[in-house]
C-alpha cells in the first residue's frame, strides 16, 4: 500500500499554500543536534521564523555515505555533542511546541531499524513529523517503514537521481507522499559544478510523470542557484550551504542569526526568480 | 544435511533470509541494476566462464595446493590438518580470484576506471593488479591508519599504476575506505566499476563475488576427495567480510562437513577492542546490506578493532548472517593473541609465514583438531601469506614477550 492521496498534512498543506500566492518551497535541511541539542532547537526556530517552507531534521549517523564533507562533520559534531535517533525525535517535539511548519525527519536506515520501525513511526508520529525521507532505504526495501507508517499521516518522502530511469520515476512518484526530492546531479551532498540546463530538462520530465510537487537539492549554495533553479520545480532543498555558514560561526550563540541570514538571502534569490518569471 | 542450500540464495532481490539486499542511495540504484544484469549474462556465457578459467589458471596459478600440515598436526596431537594454499596464488592471497573475475566484468561492461576500497592492501594489490593487466585506471581508498600500518602494500599498488587515496574521515579504517567509495562511486557512477573486495556491499555484490571465490572450495573439495577420500570433517575459514570462507564452505553446504568461521575477537569479545560482529553484534544496515554489525543501541556504528586490518571491519557479509542463523556454520572469535601464537606455529612447523588474518582461521582449527581424533580431517583456508604482516607481528611478539 502507498501512501499517496489518502490524507493531507502540513506539507500538502504548505505546498497548497505555496501555489496559490505563486511561490516556490524553501526547504531547509539541518543536522539535529548540531553543535548542540538546545542551540539546535533554537536555529530550527529562527529559520523558521526568517521563511523556509519545510524543515528536514538530519538524524546524524556514524557513516552517512550519501552526504560530503560538511554533513560528515556536523553529524560527527552532534554526534559528540550525544545526539542520537531518540534525541532527535525529542528535538522535532519541542520544535513543534512552538512552530507549525512542516517536519521531515531525514535518516539512514540503520539508526531507525534498530530503534525499531514500528517504535520509530509512533513515536515521530507523536511528536507531530510530517514526513520521512530514509536516504538508503529504496521502495524495495522499504516495505516494513511503509506498513509502520500506515494510517499515521506521515508522507515517506522519495528521491529521484540523475540516474533514475523513466520507468523507475514512475514507480518512485508513485509510491512517494508529500513531495518527491529530486537530486541535481550525481554525487553526495554539498559539492558545487550545477548545471541547470540538464536539471531543467530532467525536472521537466520527472514533473511531467509525479502527481506531487517536486523539490530540487544537492549542491543549491547561493541565492543566484536558488534563483536559477526554484523556477524548475515546486521548491529547492539547502541543507551543506546551510551547514557551512553554521560552521564558521565563532561561539555557539551567534549560530541562529547566521542560519536566519542564510536563509532570507537564499529566499531573496526564489523570490526574485517569480518576479522575473511574472515580468 | 536435508535441506539443500547451494543454489538456492539469494532470492532475486539479493536477500538471503533477512539479510543482504540493497540498502543505498537511489543515485546508484540503476547502476546495481546494471552490473546484476551484466552478471546474470556473464555467468550463462561460456565464453566469459573460460576466460575466467584461463586467468585463474595461467595469471593467478590455480589450482592452489591442498597441502597436509604433518608436523603442525603431530604437534597438535589431533585431528590432521590440511592447509587449502591460497597464499601461493598471484599477489599472495585468494583476493585474485575476485578481482580476475569483476575485472572480466567491467572490460565486458566497457567500464576501463575501476575503484576499490582496501583495509590491510591486499584487495588494493589485487585491484591494482588487473587494472594494471587490463590497461584499466584504479583508484584506491584506503584508511590513513591503514596506509601507516601496511606501507609495503601501498608500495605495491603505486608501483602498479593505482591511485591511492588515503581517507581521513572517521575513525580512517576500511570501514571508512568503504564510505569514500561509495562516495566517489555515486559522483562517477556513469563510467566507473566498483571492485568490492568482499562478499559485502549491495546485491549482487554478495552472490557474485561468493561465485568467484567458490573455487577455493570446489578445487578443496576435489583435492579432499583425491587426498583423504572423502570430504573434510571441518572446514574453517576467517571471517572479516569474509570472502574466503564463503569461497571455501559455498561447495561443501550440502555434504556433511562442518564449518567454523574465525571472527578477529581483538582484545576480547568481553572488550570493546574487537571486530567480531557475528559474535559481538546486532543485525543492521551498513553498506548497502542487512548484516551483523558492531554498533550502539541507536544504530551508530562501533569502530572495530583486530591487530589484522584486513579484518578490522564492524560488518560481516550477509550470507554470513544467513548462515548463522541457519545453524548451519559456527563462527568463533579469536584474540589477536592467540592468532599470533598460531602465526608463530605455522613458521615453525611447517615453513609458511601466513597472513594475520589466515592465522586466526588457523588458531581456531588448532582449537577444533587439538579435541578431535586423528582419523578426522580439518581442512584451513590459508587464504595470504604473511610478508606484508612483518613488521607488525614482529612488534607484537617482542611487546608480548612471545619472541623468538
Amino acid at each position: 500500500m502507498d501512501t499517496k492521496g489518502l490524507f493531507m498534512n502540513r506539507i500538502d498543506a504548505a505546498f497548497a499554500n505555496l501555489a496559490a500566492a505563486d511561490r516556490k518551497a524553501l526547504v531547509a535541511y539541518l543536522t539535529a543536534g548540531y553543535p548542540d541539542f538546545d542551540t539546535s532547537l533554537e536555529i530550527l526556530k529562527q529559520v523558521c521564523g526568517a521563511g523556509a517552507d519545510i524543515l528536514e531534521i538530519g538524524v546524524p549517523f556514524s557513516d552517512p555515505t550519501c552526504d560530503g564533507p560538511i554533513i560528515q562533520a556536523s553529524s560527527e559534531t552532534a554526534l559528540k555533542s550525544g545526539m542520537s535517533l531518540s534525541k532527535s525525535i525529542e528535538l522535532a517535539a519541542a520544535l513543534r511546541q512552538s512552530v507549525e511548519t512542516p517536519i521531515v525527519m531525514f535518516s539512514y536506515y540503520n539508526p531507525v531499524f534498530r530503534y525499531g520501525v514500528k517504535r520509530f513511526a509512533e513515536e515521530i508520529s507523536r511528536a507531530g513529523v510530517d514526513g520521512v525521507l530514509i536516504v538508503d532505504l529504496p521502495p524495495e526495501e522499504a516495505g516494513d517503514l511503509v506498513e509502520a507508517l500506515a494510517g499515521k499521516e506521515i508522507h515517506i518522502i522519495r528521491l529521484a537521481a540523475p540516474t533514475t530511469r523513466p520507468e523507475r520515476i514512475r514507480m518512485l512518484a508513485g509510491g512517494a507522499g508529500g513531495f518527491l526530492y529530486l537530486i541535481s546531479r550525481t554525487g553526495v551532498t554539498g559539492t558545487g559544478g550545477l548545471d541547470p540546463a540538464a536539471i531543467a530538462l530532467h525536472a521537466a520530465a520527472v514533473k511531467k510523470v509525479c502527481p506531487h510537487p517536486v523539490c530540487i537539492g544537492f549542491g543549491i549554495s547561493n541565492s543566484d542557484d536558488a534563483r536559477a533553479l526554484a523556477p524548475l520545480a515546486d521548491g529547492i532543498i539547502v541543507g551543506s550551504a546551510l551547514m557551512r555558514v553554521l560552521s564558521k560561526a565563532d561561539d555557539f550563540a551567534a549560530i541562529p542569526a547566521l542560519a536566519a541570514a542564510k536563509i532570507r538571502e537564499l529566499r531573496v534569490g526564489m523570490d526574485a526568480a517569480g518576479m522575473c518569471a511574472k515580468s | 544435511m536435508t535441506n539443500k542450500l547451494i543454489g538456492q540464495y539469494p532470492d532475486k532481490s539479493g536477500h538471503f533470509g533477512c539479510y543482504g539486499g540493497r540498502f543505498v542511495g537511489e543515485t546508484l540504484m540503476a547502476a546495481l541494476a546494471d552490473l546484476e544484469n551484466a552478471w546474470n549474462d556473464a555467468s550463462k556465457d561460456v565464453v566469459f566462464d573460460r576466460q575466467f578459467r584461463e586467468m585463474l589458471a595461467n595469471y593467478a596459478g590455480r589450482p592452489t595446493p591442498l597441502d597436509f600440515a604433518e608436523r603442525l598436526s603431530e604437534h597438535v596431537g589431533g585431528a590432521r590438518i590440511y592447509l587449502k594454499r591460497e597464499d601461493c596464488a598471484h599477489t599472495g592471497a585468494h583476493k585474485i580470484n575476485n578481482v580476475i573475475g569483476q575485472g572480466l566484468l567491467a572490460r565486458r561492461m566497457g567500464k576501463m576506471k575501476v575503484i576499490a576500497e582496501t583495509g590491510a592492501g591486499q584487495h588494493g594489490v589485487a585491484t591494482a593488479t588487473i587494472a594494471a593487466r587490463f590497461g584499466m585506471s584504479c583508484k584506491v581508498f584506503m584508511g590513513a591508519e591503514d596506509v601507516r600500518r601496511q606501507a609495503p602494500n601501498v608500495l605495491r599498488m603505486r608501483l602498479l599504476g593505482a591511485e591511492v587515496v588515503p581517507v581521513t574521515c572517521g575513525t580512517s579504517t576500511l570501514k571508512d575506505a568503504m564510505n569514500e567509495a561509495l562516495r566517489y562511486w555515486v559522483a562517477e557512477v556513469e563510467d566507473t566499476f566498483y571492485v568490492i573486495g568482499t562478499v559485502s556491499g549491495p546485491h549482487p555484490y554478495p552472490v557474485m563475488v561468493r561465485d568467484f571465490q567458490r573455487v577455493i572450495g570446489d578445487e578443496a573439495r576435489r583435492q579432499a576427495l583425491e587426498q583423504i577420500g572423502r570430504v573434510p570433517d571441518l572446514l574453517v575459514a576467517c571471517v572479516g567480510g569474509g570472502s574466503n570462507a564463503m569461497g571455501l564452505f559455498y561447495p561443501f553446504l550440502d555434504d556433511r562437513c562442518e564449518m567454523l568461521g574465525a571472527e578477529a575477537a581483538g582484545e576480547g569479545l568481553d572488550t570493546p577492542r574487537h571486530a567480531a560482529s557475528i559474535s559481538g553484534g546486532q543485525p543492521g544496515a551498513l553498506h548497502g546490506a542487512m548484516t551483523y554489525l558492531l554498533q550502539n543501541d541507536e544504530g551508530q556504528i562501533h569502530e572495530a578493532w583486530s591487530i589484522s586490518a584486513g579484518l578490522d571491519y564492524p560488518g560481516v557479509g550477509p550470507e554470513h548472517a544467513f548462515l548463522h542463523d541457519l545453524g548451519r556454520v559456527r563462527y568463533a572469535g579469536i584474540t589477536d593473541r592467540e592468532a599470533v601464537e598460531a602465526f608463530k606455529l605455522l613458521c615453525r612447523y611447517e615453513g609458511i609465514i601466513p597472513a594475520l588474518e589466515s592465522s586466526h582461521a588457523l588458531a581456531a582449527a588448532i582449537k577444533e583438531a587439538a579435541g578431535r581424533p586423528k582419523e578426522q580431517a580439518v581442512v584451513v583456508c590459508l587464504s595470504g601469506r604473511g610478508d606484508k604482516d612483518l613488521d607488525h607481528v614482529t612488534a607484537y611478539m617482542k611487546e608480548n614477550k612471545l619472541w623468538p
